[in-house]
């Protein structure tokens, strides 16, 4: 088994402008954060994000490196919309993509399958079309029971992703992905739907203790899906990673208040965002913490 | 007797007679009518814990140790699922309604460039063309109960008119509940009429806080108050009165 091992910088190294990445969790929850950080260290700019959005929409629109975001929503979970990301789109510094929650699901599929749509009845009657003019409908080319005329559906496009980044409780070297906590999300079909797909997780265990950690259930992303596996404890901070650690309430509060405040902002910047490498992030979470 | 506490029941009638589905309300007071339901009259639906997982007893309110007996496991991938296959009544919230139900939970102002952001079209679209919806809204006034909506998130009747068969077939706004009333669209158009409005509210008030003209029946009926051993679960499932900051006096 080819080991797949690789430090944030070999991470950063695979990053360009203009790509388009998927981001694996769901609002704040089990977020790969130490990644999204080295997506701003990395300076690269015009991206577009896709996810079950949260701080990272939020973030990379405030450090100006999105340009676009494709979402089901954005939201801290325990903060209903994300900060950062109400700004964004109230000041109009970032082009929005907004699909259904299901929907989106089904872009996700879609890409995955490697088929160019899926269909799907959810946006019919709302504005999700009118606000994505890009969107079709498709007419089923199968009679209705009864021998009606074929349904109008909407088709979700495949969402081409260049490059996904995950966040996992533990995985082995060669590249499998375990989770632990209560829900998967859609981490595995970011895997599948994206040219390249890094993963990181809290600890990389031997293959053959996987199932002392979960039962064959929790052995959700095959190595074939994955290219670089990073270390990182903790790096799903400040949001929840069950069961190893829960939310960081207090930090991500302390994280929302910078939408309202440049002055706070820059401090967080700073502090945060430019400090390095992972370790040194939880090394200024830690004073952060101690009240330093 | 507490406005609140006649809201959770109302709230709960929304569900009584139904079965076999994810009785699936969102928000403080939905939540704790739809549980409440499950506790008395409607004890065959499925509900979650709100992060996982089907469980059978009554939980209280954002309590995550409370114990839980799991029946099924749901993580979000299943409950779009079962979105799709119609087996399902949400109760969302709605920032705007209007005379046909159509619900805004998206933005207020242009989509492009919004004046407020709200937290977006979310599961609403795919609710409200698969399976039945209700709504919560607790503060009724002429900017919540709006002649037009500025995005429509979850579609009303005139939108399905629109649409047509076959694909509008699942379609069904079932009730809006208010502090002031109960409110549903079983009139010829599908537009909102008053079904009942609660103790100590004067259908005036009803009226004056609506931007639309309701449909008023020739007699209309008063929310009913709920019973002692309703009033015994909604302390289980909402120990700290969350439901009467929602609705306060």
């Amino acid at each position: 088994m080819a080991d797949k091992v690789i430090t944030e910088e070999d991470f950063i190294s695979e990053l360009e402008s203009g790509m388009t990445i998927g981001v694996g969790g769901w609002g704040s929850r089990r977020k790969p954060m130490s990644l999204v950080r080295a997506i701003i260290r990395s300076g690269v700019t015009d991206l577009t994000i896709v996810s079950y959005g949260g701080p990272e929409i939020g973030i990379l629109s405030a450090t100006k490196q999105l340009k676009k975001a494709v979402y089901g929503f954005v939201s801290l979970d325990s903060i209903a919309l994300e900060p950062h990301f109400r700004v964004a789109r109230q000041t109009g510094t970032i082009e929005a993509v907004e699909f259904d929650e299901g929907a989106f699901y089904l872009g996700l599929l879609a890409a995955s399958h490697r088929v160019p749509f899926y269909p799907t009845r959810a946006g019919l009657g709302s504005d999700m079309l009118a606000m994505n003019p890009e969107l079709r409908t498709i007419v089923s080319p199968y009679p209705e029971p009864g021998g009606g005329e074929g349904e109008t559906l909407v088709a979700i496009p495949a969402f081409d992703l260049d490059l996904s980044i995950i966040h996992m409780n533990r995985a082995d070297a060669g590249g499998n992905g375990q989770f632990l906590g209560p829900d998967l999300y859609f981490d595995d079909l970011f895997a599948m739907a994206a040219k390249r797909t890094f993963m990181s997780c809290e600890k990389v265990i031997p293959t053959e203790n996987f199932l002392n950690e979960g039962s064959v259930h929790t052995l959700k992303i095959p190595r074939i899906f994955v290219d670089g596996v990073i270390e990182a404890p903790m790096g799903a901070h400040f949001t929840e990673c069950l069961p190893d650690y829960s939310r960081d309430e207090a930090f991500q509060k302390m994280y929302a208040a910078t939408a309202a405040d440049k002055e706070l902002w820059d401090i967080f910047n700073e502090k945060y965002l430019q400090a390095g490498s992972h370790e040194e992030y939880l090394a200024a979470v830690n004073s952060w913490e101690q009240g330093l | 007797m507490m406005r609140a506490d006649i809201c959770v029941a109302a709230i709960a009638d929304c569900f009584r007679g139904e079965a076999d589905i994810l009785c699936n309300p969102i928000g403080i007071s939905p939540i704790i009518g739809g549980r409440l339901a499950k506790a008395t009259f409607s004890p065959d639906v499925v509900m979650t814990d709100a992060v996982s997982v089907l469980a059978t007893n009554p939980l209280p309110l954002n309590d995550p140790d409370a114990e839980r007996t799991v029946e099924s496991y749901v993580p979000y991938r299943t409950i779009f699922d079962i979105v799709w296959s119609g087996r399902r009544h949400v109760m969302m919230g709605a920032t705007q309604i209007d005379q046909y139900g159509n619900q805004n939970i998206a933005a207020i102002g242009d989509y492009k460039k919004p004046k407020a952001q709200l937290l977006g079209l979310r599961g609403s679209p795919g609710n409200l063309i698969n399976h039945r919806t209700s709504y919560w809204v607790p503060k009724h006034s002429q900017r919540s109960f709006v002649s037009e909506v500025d995005i429509v998130s979850g579609p009303g009747y005139d939108r399905m008119r629109a649409l047509g068969q076959p694909g509008n077939r699942f379609h069904d706004v079932h009730r809006v509940v208010s502090n002031l009333g109960v409110f549903d669209f079983e009139t010829p158009e599908n537009r909102m009429r008053i079904r009942s409005i609660h103790p100590g509210v004067e259908m005036s008030e009803v009226i004056e806080n609506t931007s639309f003209d309701l449909v008023i029946p020739t007699e209309v009926d008063q929310t009913r108050v709920p019973n002692e051993e309703e009033l015994r679960i909604m302390e289980i499932i909402d120990p700290t009165g969350m439901r009467y900051q929602e609705v306060p006096e």
